[in-house]
Formats: structure tokens, sequence, C-alpha cells
């Protein structure tokens, strides 16, 4: 099953490696990790997805509190969240296609954020799900390239991850 | 006070307590050898190859329960460390380890002796740290004696670049008392609803068994277990790194358990309704295959590292804590409610305990013209009354002092568990002869692993620590031999040296004294004539049975009522292999 795990994690150099490490090390799969400071600047926020059984995860989530540069942690999947991911896709966009394209876009709450004569880009937020149908409906043919930031999430209400 | 890096590391580690730091010096480090040659509150134990000192304090430590210091220098000084800081990191032997590091303008430029000891080490530390900043020193050290010697121990590597020590900056100085790090807050006592569980669990048993590790000695919880185990009646078993942590000559204590294992605790463990594992971490070389580990039991796991729990083994109670607090809580509860197990109700379990006893796995040829090793190790215990430190390298020789030397007290029996470090014992006995200089303390090996670490002979010169070194010499690597016989059809690839030195000469070279002996008749004589020169490194080159295996053994993927046992005696002896 699909996991976000959320980390709060002291913003010092190596915290990241010691992450990576720890999933490479002990055989887990990273599918997205994305990471930023917060508005703490003494603390990083990590989002990871990984997939993998309930002991797997049960692990993954005791390894990751054992580092010492985890503050703390929640596994965003255990209760209602919200999870969104960006994306930039450059489209070739001949003459005829602009128009569906610029509707599609629309379909899908995207917005076209730099325009050439030959190509567009399309810049869109959401739920993973969500970015994966709009490269469906896209003719592979005209993608250029896609730039995902991996998801990242925030729990629903007034439970989250703070200290 | 205003003093330099160098001096502000000498005078943490001055005020940190520090009795012994074990060391080699290097570029990267002069500045800190320069401030510690102007000291003399800190002992430097110069060993001759950087294993030997991370060996030495790991041995240091796991005699004295106090953390040990390693300082070596950046690249190669670094790197030949890593072998004992995974040594000390896969027991949970606290190490602080500072390893010098170029200077914070070159890092990265592939200076000369320049290694990324953070990314080399991060997979086999507890923790580790850069230090970037020399304000931020005296902190950094006070925090990694701090991880190091607290919850579930470990190593932690400070390395620490050149110019941070530089003699002409000063900055004012004051060690911390006390550092608090908000990521960082291990669990004391366990939750109460579990041990009451726990305790529940246990007292409704019918064929319990207490399982006990490397976590009793690690927290100074023998005394709890031995009240506790007592206080129960129950059989108790210990892992490889538990032994001690009861005493081996105890009725109730039914031997070591896993691979190797006594016949009686192996059976026990795979027939018991209820298994109390405490400071144990399942390990596979205890486990055997998992699908039939312990088939009946429901299982109570005390651990103080929440990530040990349910690891390999799905447990039904887990109890997050320090093993001592946990057991203590665990004893007053039972004496609260006035419970104990119905002595009567035991008794077809020990009954049963006890027909596995007379199976008497351990027995083994007494009447051979060689060498037995097991003889050996017998003898070992009765020259030193039980009483000696005994370190240990890698391999069967291991084993055999783990079965046949009765570990009575804790912190006695000295070796590499979990990584399994050749070249372990030699320079963790002289860690261990240091911090206690009037104890025995003995070395058993074998003629494989001491070759391993043999150049700290010179080091036990210099500092006068007289060890004994037992090696079993039977001019196999013993249990890789023993493996290629069992799965490999005797085909011995690579595990028979054409070569070996003369020992006793060796010895004497190094300025110890060295004894050969090749017959069973020789071997207490030769025992109590090493063990009475106090003041002697003696190097025992004792020529053992080259076909003797441990047993009982359990082979690959078999579970724990599936072991290998010594057909018939006298077998497999007076073969000659090679």
């Amino acid at each position: 099953m699909r996991h976000i795990i959320s980390i709060l994690m002291e913003n010092e150099s190596g915290a990241l490696s010691r992450v990576a490490g720890l999933f490479s090390a002990r055989g887990y799969n990273i599918e997205s990790l994305t990471v930023a400071p917060t508005e703490d600047s003494s603390l990083s926020r990590m989002t990871l997805v990984t997939r993998g059984n309930e002991d797997i995860i049960e692990q993954i989530t005791k390894q990751l509190n054992k580092l010492i540069d985890v503050v703390k942690l929640i596994d965003l999947v255990d209760s209602a969240h919200i999870e969104r991911e960006l994306m930039m896709v450059k489209i070739k966009t001949s003459e005829h296609m602009r128009d569906e394209i610029r509707s599609m876009a629309e379909i899908f709450r995207g917005k076209i954020i730099d325009v050439t004569p030959t190509t567009y880009i399309v810049e869109m937020t959401g739920p993973s799900e969500k970015l994966d149908a709009f490269i469906d409906a896209v003719d592979p043919d005209t993608i250029i390239e896609v730039v995902r930031s991996g998801p990242t999430g925030i729990s629903r209400g007034e439970k989250g991850l703070y200290l | 006070m205003e003093l330099s890096g160098a001096q502000i590391l000498v005078q943490s580690l001055i005020d940190e307590g520090v009795e012994y730091i074990f060391g080699y010096p290097g570029g990267a480090v002069l500045h800190l050898y320069d401030a510690l040659f102007q000291q003399d509150e800190i002992k430097h134990i110069l060993v001759r190859h950087e294993q030997g000192a991370t060996h030495a304090a790991d041995g240091y430590a796991r005699a004295t329960g106090k953390p040990g210091v390693v300082l070596v220098t950046s690249g190669p000084g670094a790197t030949n460390a890593v072998t004992g800081i995974a040594t000390a990191y896969m027991d949970s032997i606290p190490l602080v380890v500072i390893s010098g590091q170029v200077s914070l303008p070159v890092i990265g430029s592939d200076a000369f002796q320049e290694v990324d000891m953070i990314g080399i080490t991060r997979p086999c530390v507890k923790h580790n740290y850069l230090v970037k900043d020399v304000t931020k020193l005296a902190e950094t050290i006070k925090k990694a004696f701090y991880v190091a010697t607290t919850g579930r121990p470990g190593p932690v590597v400070v390395d620490i670049p050149k110019d941070i020590t530089a003699p002409n900056i000063k900055v004012p100085y004051k060690y911390p008392k006390k550092v608090s790090i908000r990521s960082y807050n291990p669990v004391v006592t366990g939750h109460k609803g579990q041990i009451k569980k726990a305790v529940d669990l246990l007292l409704r048993a019918q064929k319990p068994i207490i399982y006990s590790g490397g976590g009793v000695i690690l927290g100074e919880a023998s005394k709890e277990l031995t009240e506790f185990t007592h206080t129960l009646g129950y059989p108790i078993t210990n892992t490889l790194m538990g032994l001690g942590g009861f005493p081996a000559t105890d009725k109730q204590f039914i031997g070591m358990l896993g691979m190797h294992g006594t016949y009686e605790a192996n059976m026990a463990m795979h027939e018991s309704d209820v298994i109390i594992a405490i400071g144990a971490r399942f390990d596979d070389r205890v486990t055997g295959k998992l699908d039939l580990f312990c088939p009946y039991a429901k299982i109570i796991h005390i651990d103080v590292d929440p990530a040990s729990i349910s690891k390999t083994v799905k447990v039904d109670i887990p109890i997050v804590g320090e093993v001592k607090p946990v057991l203590e809580q665990m004893l007053e509860l039972i004496r609260e409610n006035h419970k104990k197990p119905h002595k009567k109700a035991l008794e077809p379990w020990w009954h049963q305990i006890e027909q596995w006893r007379a199976v008497n796995c351990l027995e083994y040829d007494r009447e051979s013209r060689l060498i037995k090793p097991q003889y050996v190790i017998e003898q070992l215990y009765e020259v030193t009354k039980g009483d000696a430190y005994i370190t240990s390298d890698v391999g069967q020789h291991q084993m055999w002092a783990a079965q046949y030397y009765h570990f009575d007290k804790p912190r006695r029996w000295i070796n590499s568990g979990g990584l399994g470090t050749m070249g372990f014992g030699l320079p963790a006995a002289i860690g261990v002869k240091l911090a206690f200089p009037d104890a025995d303390v003995a070395c058993v090996t074998g003629e494989a692993s001491v070759q391993m670490c043999i150049q700290e002979l010179s080091t036990a010169l210099q500092y006068k620590t007289p060890i004994k070194i037992i090696n079993l010499n039977n001019r196999y690597m013993g249990m890789v031999r023993q493996w290629q016989e069992f799965s490999y059809e005797s085909r011995y690839s690579h595990s028979y040296m054409d070569t070996i030195p003369e020992f006793v000469k060796l010895a004497e070279a190094y300025g110890h004294v060295g004894m050969r002996i090749d017959k069973p008749e020789e071997v207490r004589p030769a025992l109590e004539e090493a063990f009475a020169m106090k003041d002697r490194t003696v190097f025992l080159d004792i020529i053992t049975d080259q076909t003797e295996n441990v047993y009982p053994m359990i082979e690959a993927g078999k579970g724990h009522h599936d072991m290998k046992l010594r057909v018939a005696l006298g077998t497999s002896t007076d073969r000659e292999l090679a």
C-alpha cells in the first residue's frame, strides 16, 4: 500500500542523506521525496512516498524515528489528509492543436504559463492521480518534457505535524 | 577561559571523565596531539593500527560500561577505524570516535588524506557530527557522549577539520553540564498497561522461558534479571551477547540458544507457550528459520529500541523501555499482587527440560590423543576459577568459549557478536586489561583470527597489559571449514593456510612469552604457568584437533527443534585433514 510519510527534521547538512541512506541500506523503496525548510528555519519538512505492507511501514517509521535528526513524523495516510503535487508539462503545439491543449488544461484546472510559437508549458497542481490523468489525456508524441515535484501533503483538521 | 579548538577537545574529554584515549596520530590531528602532549590527565594508548584502537576502546567499554574513546587521523586513519565502529554499532557499544578531517576550505577538493568520514560511517554509527564551528565544539562533544551512552548505546563519530583545532584561534570554553536534544528522547520506564498485561500472561504460562540478551548487560540489569528469574522459577536462556547476564552455574540456566545453543535451550524455546525476550533482538543466528520459530509461543519483548520490536518476529506484548526499570516495575507488580507461579504447575515443564538436558549435548570425546578445544576452555575456566575476563575473536573458538566457559557475571564475556569481526579479541583484551589491571584477562582466539590484529602485541608490551592469548590452533579457519564439511561436501576452499607463523617466536619477537602445547596433558600445567606470570603477556599456541566441529548446530533454513547433534562420540576424531 502507498504511504505518505511527513517528517519534521533538523535543518542540518546531511540530514537528507541520512534518510536517503536509511532507505537504500534497508532496502525500502522511495517513490518520491520532497524537502524544504519550514517557517521555523531550524526545521525542514520532508514528504516521502513509499510502498510496503504494514510491517515494512512500521519498520520504516521506527527506523526514521531512530535517526537523531528526525524530530517528529506522521504517516498522512493514517487519517484524512490533502495531497498535492505540482507538475509542469512542455507540449509541442502545432497550429490546429493549440485550442485542444488549452481546453484540456482548463478542464484539469491547469494554467498555461509559457507560450512560444511551437510550445506551451502547462502548470498543474493536484493529487498525483489527477496529474497522471492529464498526461494520459495528452498525445504522448507531443510531450517534450514533464517535471513533477512529487507529492506533498497535510492532514485535515486540527491534527497536524508541528512542535 | 579562552582555549584553542585542540585544547577544547582535550579539556572536554577531561571534563567528561575520560581515562583513556586509544589512537594513532597523523597530519589532520597534529594540533590535537600537541594539546594531548601538554596534559597528563588523560592517558593515550598508541595502537599499531586504527582498527586496534576501536576494538581496544570497545573492549574497555564492554568491560566497564563507560564509553570508549578513539582518536584517529583523516583519510586512512579514519577508514581503518570503520571496521571497529561497525563492530561496536552492531553490538550497541558506546564509543566516541574523534576523527581528524582536512581543513574546512579544502573539504571536497580531494585533498591529501581526505575522505568523507561522515558519509562512510553514516550507516554504522548511532550518529555523527562534522564540526564546522569551533565555538560549537565543546557542546558537540557533550552531545556525542550523551547520544553514545543513552537509550540504545552506540558509536558516535565526531569529525573535526584541522583548522577547527588551530592553536592561534582561541574561543571561550565552557563544558556544558547537560545537553538536551529535542529530537532525541529515549524511553526509560515501560508502559504500565503493557507491563500488567505481560505479568498476567507470564503468570498464566505453562511452559514459559526467559530469553535474555546483551541489553541486560548494557542496561546493568543482571541483578534485576536474576531476582526476576528466581522469583518466577522459570528456565532462562541467554543469547551470545547476553552471557553473564544471569549466572551460568545457576540451575535455572539452560545454556545459550541459537545456532550453536544447547539442545535444552533450543527445544525449550520451540516448545514454550510464553517467551519473555529481555534486551534481545531476535537475531537470525538466534531464531533460525523464522517461519519455524517458536510456533506455540506468545511473545513479550522488552527493548529500549522500539525499532527492535517486531522487526523480524512479531511480538504480542511489546514493552519499550530500559530493561532495568522495566524489570523493577514487573517485580513490583508481582510482589504487590502476591502472585507467584505455582511451583507444582511448572513441574511437568521442568521435567521435560531435564530430559532434554540429559542428552548432554555438549559432551565431546575426552579420550582423544589430540587436544580438544572444548577441553582447553574447560581447563581455562577451572584455572581462572571462572572469574576471568574472556575476549574472543570470531569462529569456532568463539562458540566453544561461549559454550564451555560458564559466565556468572556480566561484562566478563567480550566478543563481537553482531558483526562477527575477526581480529577483535586481542586489542579488546588490551582495553579490558587497562580497565582492570588486577584481573585475569584472556583472549580466546584462533590462528586465523589472531593474525588480523596481531600487531597489537606491540601495544600490549608498551602499556604493560599482561594478557593471556589462548590460540586454538587447528590451521584452519575452523568455522568456514565446518560449513564446507557440512554444506559443500568437504571441499575446503581456501580455509586452510599453508603457512602460518611460529607463534612462539612471534610472541618472543614482540617481547612476550610464547608457549606451544600439543598434548592434552600439557594444557592444564601450561595454563597454570601462564596465569602465574602476572606481569607477562603469554601467547599459548595450542595445537588442537583439526576435525573438531561445533555442536549442536542449527543449519541454515532449519528450526530450533531440528538440531544437528554430535552423532557418536569419536567419529571424527584423530582424523588428519591436511
